[in-house]
């Protein structure tokens, strides 16, 4: 029988296998934070071993920088204290290092790929759950907790269950692909498997609807894997994922002969076996918004809240929930998506602030103001995408329109930094996670793509960004 | 890590499913560099109002479940940030078992590396253990969780328990494959990134 791509990678990386029992499997490239490495090097401290690979280990900071001037201290003593404490520890174990004024900083997810560091049929994780990105190349990118960092750190390996490979087919054409985005099919996606349809599969994004996608878009696709609740998502390489990497600072010198290798094999063979499969159809799909607490709670933009009995389809447990979550975030079932008003825009993360995201992003404020009672930031994804923004007159467009434009980080993805909603804020957010307090406590989140963030910064609440001109 | 030993406790039922590691663990709590003392920080958003007075109608406020051990809880547990801090917190704060129908999975793997036994069992079997008020006694060895009226059986992956039960050094373990590791290796045809 034939194996499907996650299959190919996972034996290629099989370093001892025993029956009934976890594989020890190596890792190819293992990218670092300063949010979840500490306790990890504290450990290989306290037994005196050391980083067996520091030449596949690449670090960053980005959670908890600050995205202002970078030229001001760090105000927030306990973020300065773990910035440094990441700076001594990559010092101290001779790793590579892209700090707060490098070039090259920015969102772990994002500076991967940018820097050619992640690569077709690889395995690669980092200290964070949406490694998940790193799939769009065909490579197998796990997010681990941090007593794994240690693990990766002192063996470049770990011992992983096999998880089961899941099928999701994406088919059809969107009618209009620069409304109804890459988050617009993934938040489809989670909406019907809903947060642990994934768990324990590795899920391969398939069908034209995939193919049809630019990197960057697919990037979108495979960074929301682990809102799905999948341990990792992925798609197989094409011409598209090769020309990409080709060429950039650090994509290897024997670059041409990996390519005719990954050409031939990292692809699911046409009589594999997933143990699960679902298909979207894309043909008439809407924009998409969160109204709830976790990313399966959304709907079209041109739909109204549901009821709790809608949501739950008669699941008590699913009731309760949706109960709760629309008490947190103070809507009423019956409101149409298109009147709920907003207060915050936030343009950024892993999942959304890559070049092509800020471009699609512009078109839609570009001449224009953001309503007086919106306050909205752009994060750019790292200070690559920022400075090939500037190039492109982007920063002018947003700066015109009264967005804020940021230095890249993490920023009110998550809100470690200055960068949080105050209590009861309403926010539309390119980024990945809803749930309560996430952008700052008591803040409500809505996620949606990045053109319908601008098109709400615009309005002042959530509108239907089919309707507006984008040429 | 210590070994995981038999566990009598009062349960905490904490009646939600698809509970994320942010409610576990806020992010304000993510900056420290150290494993220990993110038990005050536990569920904090729920645990505090805005003034940090305790909300008396969440649960872990509500003094007849001090000293619980036991968590039992919804579908979907730990999904979202990998974050270890989550598990930091549970064990800190003094949970040593957390019951669900489901968990999410890194949460699950991150459990196992710190002595925390995550336990899968049925929907109404848990509902259930969420209305016992008296003691349970949860044996990881039998495999059997003993209520004062019957005695459940659990499922556990023969390798993870033993990791729990004898308190394994998993990096230790690793080492012992240096020949393995350093062949594989040879063979990777895989680039440094340098």
């Amino acid at each position: 029988m034939g194996k499907t791509l996650f299959e190919k990678i996972w034996e290629s990386h099989v370093v001892v296998e025993k029956q009934n029992e976890p594989s020890l499997i190596y890792v190819d490239r293992h990218l670092i934070h300063e949010v979840t490495s500490p306790q990890a090097f504290d450990g290989l401290r306290l037994n005196n071993r050391k980083v067996r690979r520091p030449d596949l280990t690449i670090a960053t900071m980005d959670h908890n920088v600050p995205t202002n001037d970078r030229s001001l201290p760090i105000l927030d003593q306990t973020s300065a204290i773990q910035i440094k404490t990441l700076e001594k520890n990559c010092k101290d174990f001779g790793i590579k290092l892209f700090d707060i004024n490098s070039p090259n900083q920015g969102i772990v997810h994002v500076i991967g790929p940018q820097l050619g560091i992640t690569l077709p049929g690889t395995t690669i994780v980092c200290g964070d759950s949406h490694t998940s990105t790193h799939g769009a190349f065909g490579a197998l990118a796990l997010g681990i907790g941090t007593s794994d960092v240690e693990h990766v750190l002192a063996s470049q390996t770990l011992w992983l269950e096999k998880p089961t490979p899941f099928e999701i087919r994406v088919e059809g054409k969107r009618k209009d692909p620069h409304a109804v985005t890459a988050k617009d099919i993934v938040l489809s996606i989670i909406k019907h498997i809903g947060t642990g349809g994934g768990t324990g599969t590795v899920i391969e994004y398939r069908g034209e609807g995939i193919t049809d996608l630019t990197m960057e878009q697919r990037m979108t696709i495979c960074n929301m894997s682990i809102e799905a609740g999948a341990r990792a998502g992925l798609i197989a390489p094409d011409d598209k994922t090769y020309d990409y990497l080709r060429g950039r600072e650090y994509t290897p010198k024997n670059y041409e002969s990996l390519v005719d290798s990954w050409r031939d094999n990292l692809k699911t063979d046409s009589d594999a076996k997933f143990e699960k499969q679902f298909v979207l159809h894309i043909d008439d799909i809407a924009p998409q918004v969160s109204w709830g607490t976790n990313p399966g709670m959304t709907c079209d933009v041109t739909d109204s809240i549901p009821s709790p009995d809608e949501f739950s389809k008669g699941d008590s447990n699913q009731k309760k929930g949706a109960e709760k979550a629309l008490a947190y975030m103070d809507l009423k079932p019956g409101t149409a998506i298109e009147d709920i008003k907003i207060d915050r825009v936030f343009i950024g993360s892993c999942t959304n602030a890559r070049l092509e995201d800020l471009i699609e992003a512009s078109k839609v404020i570009k001449g224009q103001k953001i309503s007086p009672h919106v306050r909205a930031m752009v994060v750019p994804g790292s200070q690559m995408v920022k400075k090939q923004a500037e190039e492109m007159g982007l920063d002018k467009i947003f700066i015109d329109a009264n967005f804020e434009w940021r230095e890249a980080g993490c920023s009110m993805c998550l809100g470690m930094n200055p960068d949080i909603l105050s209590p009861g804020e309403r926010c539309a957010s390119t980024s990945n996670r809803n749930f309560e307090g996430r952008q700052g406590t008591g803040g409500r989140t809505h996620l949606v793509s990045p053109v319908m963030a601008a098109a709400a910064a615009i309005k002042g609440h959530f509108v239907d960004v089919r309707k507006m001109d984008l040429s | 890590m210590d070994s995981f030993k038999n566990v009598t406790s009062i349960v905490t039922p904490l009646d939600k499913v698809n509970v994320d590691t942010d409610q576990i663990v806020p992010k304000q709590f993510l900056k420290l560099i150290q494993k220990s003392g993110f038990g005050k920080f536990l569920f904090f958003d729920w645990r505090y109002d805005e003034n940090e007075n305790k909300k008396p109608d969440f649960v872990l406020n509500d003094s007849k479940y001090d000293g619980s051990k036991i968590l039992v809880t919804g579908d979907n547990f730990g999904c979202g940030s990998s974050r270890e801090h989550a598990v930091w917190a549970l064990l800190d704060y003094g949970f040593s078992v957390i019951i669900a129908p489901s968990f999410a999975d890194i949460f699950f793997s991150n459990c196992f590396k710190n002595g925390i036994l995550p336990i899968s069992l049925d929907e109404k079997t848990v509902e259930k253990l969420q209305q016992e008020t008296r003691p349970i006694e949860v044996d990881l060895e039998k495999q059997t969780i003993k209520t004062l009226s019957e005695e459940i059986s659990f499922e556990i992956d023969p390798h993870k328990k033993k990791i729990l039960l004898e308190g394994l050094d998993d990096i230790a373990q690793t080492l012992q494959y240096e020949d393995e590791i350093t062949e594989f290796e040879k063979n990777s045809k895989i680039p440094s990134v340098l």
